[in-house]
């Protein structure tokens, strides 16, 4: 029987098998942030431990950063603490830190984008979106605090090997319809439960079609479905992407990588625990209108019917309706907007804002609408400075922002107010996410909020394009 | 950790109802209370926005409930400590005076910081689930008791079974759930695992390539 990468990356960093049943496990690359690490390095001083690998652990600053001018001391005194304790703990354990370079981003924008992020890896951070760089074919996923700290300690982490659920999508995806909505959709079809003790292998003629920036967009939300990683197996698009980035050997030392990334891959007729199939071609722009991302509907269809669901599912459904505020039977299309958010670790990449910008160009954001741009790094945000992406959103009356994660978790001073309803290009539309206790998301792809912020509700974007425009697959 | 002191094999305790699937992290502990640098003062933002207004004044909640003040069992449903990773959320919840949780399932990441953190967290099926709520609604005084070694909850005579990961509950009964120094005890193996891996040592052929 086959091998799945899973199986291949586990097994080569398998350190030792615990006394609690579970592997030790040798983490590659360690990403840390601002948000979840200070306690973790006050725990390894607290203990007289020092960082066993300081050159496999790489931070930077995101969640907490303001995005309109990143000037310091930061008007927030907390965020200013926080940006200050990174600051030093990097110092302090000799940690490459990226917060005060050109290379400050969100940390699952910059790991690809750096090259730090490769095949065969394991790769862990303390933030729930790292399966985004399971798109490169390692095995990646989020941990907590005390996880970071047994990280910093001992470059390893005592874990379970999950199950492998091979989600195959056949076909390929229309014009206009996006990784986004793919990954949507599956969250939608499997529950925001339905990937406890699973990784999700993404795989088939629509996944393979994908380039390397929508597949990022795909793994980041394998967590929203409830699987800690998901990966794609390493194929040309992967290695064509990593080439030449500043982490990655170049010339015949490219050459040994590129076939050991290759020895990686699942093997044909590979082991899965289940698989799950999808025709790409059925698939339609999705927007989410609950209060979890698997509460989700295409764009031509209708809020569900409490009556209609699964009686498993009801409550749920009566409490996203208690909270919206929506109708249940209504169509998602003409529902008002107040806000569009394009940015975040799922949607900030050039490819997302090269999209949005399509639809944007040359016309303007509805009256009483606030719509921001927020590049998801500050590489990002200087290659659209060089395809002139600032002034086609500022002239349409989008607000366009210095990188961070902004108005995905309003962490900064970047939050809704009150009831309003945002057309989102992030993650996640839990109850609060975004700033306002009564706020509302709706996620959609990038394409999608914009053409929501022109037109002051959702719309189907297709319907705005120009006529023959390519198919985007951000 | 020492042995004695880390041991999680009783946990007898009151309970207190909180019902709902997909409860996510971002609503047990909302993302601006994580622009603090130490975990210390997080019991007092568990549920935040849930428990208080937009003026403060505290609104209809299980923890706002006198009647199940002093208890430290919460009882959940689906999917609990779903979405971001944040380890605040358990923190908060251990900061206010919860020792474990009993719900039909936890979301990956949460269940994995509850053990970090020495919180059983036990598995019940979704008829079980409903009928400890309902027994601990009716009487909130009631004691219930977690038992690691039988895998059973007991409250007022009735006795459930539950599940968890068999790794955790061997870290829990054993106290060796906080695992640093275990992890740190096979420096040896850990040296040897990074110098066979190949991209740690110039994509090498690295088939027993062992450098120590």
């Amino acid at each position: 029987m086959g091998r799945t990468l899973l199986d291949k990356v586990w097994d080569l960093h398998k350190v030792a098998t615990l006394p609690s049943g579970q592997d030790q496990l040798f983490i590659g690359l360690h990403l840390v942030h601002e948000v979840t690490s200070p306690q973790a390095f006050q725990a390894l001083e607290d203990r007289g431990l020092n960082v066993l690998f300081p050159e496999r652990t790489f931070a930077t600053v995101d969640h907490i950063v303001p995005t309109d001018g990143q000037r310091r001391p930061f008007a927030d005194e907390l965020a200013e603490q926080m940006m200050r304790a990174i600051e030093k703990n990097a110092r302090a354990h000799g940690i490459q830190f990226f917060g005060n370079t050109d290379d400050q981003g969100i940390v699952h924008i910059i790991g690809p984008e750096l090259g730090l992020t490769q095949p065969g890896m394991t790769i862990a951070c303390g933030d729930s979106h790292t399966s985004t760089h399971g798109a490169l074919g390692s095995i990646a996923f989020g941990v907590g605090t005390s996880q970071i700290r047994d990280i910093l300690a001992t470059q390893t982490l005592a874990l379970s090997r999950p199950r492998v659920r091979r989600i195959e999508v056949s076909g390929s995806l229309r014009p206009g319809v996006h990784a986004k909505d793919l990954i949507i959709r599956i969250i939608a079809e499997l529950g925001v439960n339905g990937g406890i003790g699973f990784a999700y292998e993404y795989g088939g003629r629509a996944v393979a079609a994908l380039p390397m920036e929508a597949r990022l967009t795909m793994c980041n939300m394998s967590i929203e479905g409830g699987a800690r990683a998901g990966y794609i197996n390493p194929d040309e698009v992967t290695f064509d992407y990593l080439k030449g980035r500043r982490f990655v050997p170049a010339g015949q030392d490219f050459d040994k990588a590129v076939q050991f990334w290759k020895s990686m891959a699942s093997d044909p007729g590979a082991d899965y625990a289940d698989t799950f199939t999808l025709d790409g071609n059925s698939l339609e722009p999705m927007v989410s209108w609950g209060i979890n991302p698997g509460q989700a509907i295409g764009v031509s269809g209708r809020l569900p019917r409490v009556s209609e669901a699964r009686p498993a599912d009801q409550d749920a459904l009566r409490k996203a309706y208690d909270h919206t505020g929506f109708t249940e039977g209504q169509p998602i299309q003409g529902l008002p907007v107040d806000v569009a958010f394009i940015g975040s670790c799922t949607n900030g990449r050039i490819s997302d804002l090269r999209e949005a910008a399509r639809v944007v160009k040359g016309r303007k954001v509805s009256a009483g609408v606030k719509a921001l741009v927020v590049p998801g790094s500050r590489a990002v945000l200087r290659q659209a400075n060089e395809e002139g992406l600032p002034e086609i959103f500022r002239e349409a009356g989008f607000e366009w922002r210095d990188a961070g994660c902004s108005m995905c978790l309003a962490m900064n001073p970047d939050k809704l107010t009150g009831r309003q309803v945002c057309a989102s290009s992030s993650n996640r539309n839990f109850i609060g996410r975004q700033g306002s206790p009564h706020g509302r998301t709706l996620l959609m792809s990038p394409a999608m909020a914009a053409a929501a912020a022109l037109a002051g509700e959702v719309v189907d974007a297709r319907q705005v394009l120009p006529a023959g425009s390519g198919n985007g697959r951000s | 950790m020492a042995g004695g002191e880390g041991v999680r094999k009783l946990i007898r305790g009151r309970g207190i109802v909180v019902p709902g699937d997909d409860i996510d992290t971002d609503r047990i502990i909302p993302a601006r209370y994580l622009r603090l640098i130490t975990f210390e003062e997080l019991g007092k933002y568990a549920f935040f926005d849930e428990r208080f207004d937009d003026n403060g004044k505290p609104k209809k909640h299980p923890l706002n409930d006198s009647r199940f003040a002093g208890g430290t069992i919460l009882l959940v449903n689906r999917n609990f400590g779903c979405g971001s990773s944040r380890e605040h959320a358990p923190q908060s919840l251990m900061r206010m005076g919860i020792r474990a949780f009993v719900g039909e399932s936890f979301a990956e990441i949460f269940s994995g910081n509850c053990t970090a953190l020495g919180l059983p967290a036990s598995r019940v099926s979704h008829e079980d689930a409903l009928k400890l709520q309902a027994l601990v609604d009716a009487d909130p005084g009631l004691e219930l008791s977690i038992d690691l070694e039988s895998l059973t909850v007991t409250a007022g005579g009735q006795r459930v079974t539950f599940t968890m990961p068999d790794s955790d509950r061997k870290s829990l009964v054993s106290g060796t759930w906080d695992t640093t120094a275990m992890l740190l005890s096979n420096r040896e193996a850990i040296r040897a695992a990074a110098s066979r891996i190949p991209y740690l040592n110039g994509f090498a052929a690295a088939r027993g390539a062992g450098r120590g």
